[in-house]
């Protein structure tokens, strides 16, 4: 390789390095700055001590464990039966799981809102209930491609057939068979659609600002308009959540090929 | 399983029955909902059918809406094409050490998922009226963004810059396996045969790439279109772009008129449906020479 080639590749990649690297720093240089003069974790100290910080960040924790548990029970029993008894149907499921990456969020709760109102068959947005499992579901759907995605590539890696008769053999139900045996074999696979399910519902924004509901991510932007440092502050908060998300991930994934080498 | 049943015509409803959780979800938050804002396209207020939604997109602010969506897309998509196919390139072809490509598809995983608000919050801090580059800018240099080289972060190509943060990533998740899959031995039969590298790439490498990348842009295309969280926490409500357009009508029917929020919707999903199915068909023609 040329030296004018390695030359341009250093420039390019630490230009897109860069490009990363600078909006980070500016933001957490920016979210230390709420003292004049100094850097201090002022900022920081405020927004955790807000109420209502604390409120809509635990309405979004809850949220996101919730949906991770509805697309786990979605998913897991879809994904093993389509192995299982219908292989010919997996384009047609994964198909539909895909549809969510195509269908912009905006339109899909616009549908929400329109179709789920009081005067429907399914009244949900009239009680806050309501409200908050339709938002869950809404979250569901939004993960179901990477949920599906996961889940159903950590069962490509497992004999699910052989594994269902010995079960089956042995006296197993159903239920035995999904919850002792496939989902122990699949765990890290489910867990890196839980850690990116977290990851994308912590900071949602569309979905939770039209239905209403007190979530961190419209939180963020409200405040974004009147208060000076605290957003950033939190910015960076929510940040750290999805880096230590992936982190979890990349962590569960190298731990699953380790416990696999050892037969 | 293996066994065969003694009573195949009862097993068929039973082996059904398994999917219908899933089929009955998928029906009720994805297909019933975006059914219905299809349908309501195509109805005037009293539920009978119309075509006259769709002709009073082109009345308003709509159709310049569209335009500056597209415009932003378009060109967010071009630039991330280009940016993440240098660094993928850089990676690929052993510019730069090997170890680089694990981290940077680590991180390019990470950064390909963070749109969103605290993405605006990060580019204001830094390009915003008072944030990292924008005073070092002027302080070292004298150069005063808005004033020297007409830039705002609250405009077009604010929003542009902005978006490029999870474009770049995602094409460098998608292009680096097809850069990969370029097999030594056609370079190697290039050059016995006398090419020179800008012949090899023009006739051999381009040709077999493009469909990769014409089928990336298309999907990096859909991504800006759809995104709403990142401009809404940006711009607020300055820049005219369809999301935002949509957003307002939905909370406010800004439009006074539902069924043209509907076909406005409707308009969003033939645009990025159009662009994920040329991404898919052009994914299927890449792969019979990329594995």
């Amino acid at each position: 390789m040329s030296l004018y080639a390695r030359l341009t590749g250093w420039i390019v990649l630490l230009f897109g390095l860069g490009y990363f690297i600078v909006p980070l720093v500016g933001l957490t240089e920016f979210s230390l700055k709420a003292r004049r003069g100094v850097y201090s974790f002022d900022a920081y100290a405020k927004i955790i001590g807000d109420p209502e910080f604390q409120a809509t960040f635990s309405y979004s924790v809850v949220m996101a464990l919730v949906t991770i548990a509805m697309g786990v029970l979605i998913v897991v029993p879809t994904a093993f039966w389509v192995r299982l008894k219908m292989p010919w149907a997996r384009p047609y499921v994964e198909f539909l799981t895909l549809l969510p990456l195509v269908i912009p969020a905006i339109v899909i709760v616009f549908g929400y809102i329109r179709l789920y109102n009081t005067s429907s068959f399914l009244p949900l947005t009239g009680t806050a209930t309501g409200t908050n499992l339709l938002l869950a579901f809404g979250y569901t759907v939004l993960a179901l491609p990477y949920m599906y995605r996961a889940i159903d590539t950590g069962l490509r890696t497992i004999d699910v057939a052989t594994l269902t008769e010995a079960a089956q053999s042995l006296g197993a139900g159903w239920t035995t068979i999904l919850t002792r045996v496939i989902l122990p074999n699949v765990l890290p696979a489910v867990l890196s659609g839980a850690f990116l399910t977290f990851a994308i519902v912590i900071g949602e924004f569309t979905l939770a600002a039209l239905l209403d509901r007190p979530a961190f991510g419209p939180y963020l932007q409200r405040i974004g308009a009147n208060k000076p440092y605290e957003p950033f502050a939190l910015s960076v908060i929510a940040f750290a959540i999805t880096w230590a998300c992936m982190g979890l991930i990349q962590l569960v994934t190298r731990f699953s090929k380790h416990t696999k080498a050892q037969p | 399983m293996a066994a065969p049943s003694p009573k195949p015509r009862r097993q068929l409803p039973l082996t059904w029955l398994g999917l219908m959780p899933f089929v009955i979800f998928v029906t009720l938050f994805l297909i019933l909902p975006t059914m219905h804002i299809v349908v309501g396209a195509f109805q005037d207020r009293t539920g009978a059918f119309t075509l006259q939604n769709l002709r009073d997109l082109n009345t308003g602010t709509i159709p310049s809406s569209y335009w500056v969506s597209v415009k932003i897309s378009v060109a967010s998509a071009a630039l991330g094409c280009l940016i993440g196919f240098g660094m993928a390139a850089a990676v690929v072809f052993g510019a730069v050490p090997r170890w680089v490509k694990s981290p940077l598809m680590t991180f390019s995983g990470v950064a390909s998922n963070f749109a969103g608000v605290p993405l605006a919050f990060a580019f204001l801090a830094t390009f915003g009226p008072v944030g990292l580059v924008t005073v070092f800018m002027r302080n070292n240099f004298g150069i005063v963004l808005s004033r020297d080289i007409g830039f705002n972060i609250l405009s077009f190509w604010g929003l542009t810059v902005t978006y490029l943060f999870f474009q770049i990533p995602l094409m460098i998740l998608i292009i680096t396996p097809a850069l990969e899959g370029l097999r030594r031995e056609w370079r190697e039969a290039a050059e016995v045969l006398g090419a020179s590298t800008a012949q090899y790439w023009r006739m051999v490498a381009l040709p077999i790439l493009f469909p990769s990348l014409l089928g990336t842009f298309a999907l990096l295309f859909a991504n800006a279109f759809g995104a709403v969280a990142t401009a809404i926490a940006l711009t607020g409500s300055a820049l005219n772009i369809v999301p935002i357009q949509l957003f307002a009508q939905i909370r406010g029917d800004v439009l006074g008129n539902p069924n043209l929020g509907y076909a406005m919707a409707f308009g969003m999903i033939v645009i990025t449906a159009i662009a994920n199915v040329l991404y898919i068909w052009l994914r299927i023609r890449a792969e019979r020479w990329l594995k």
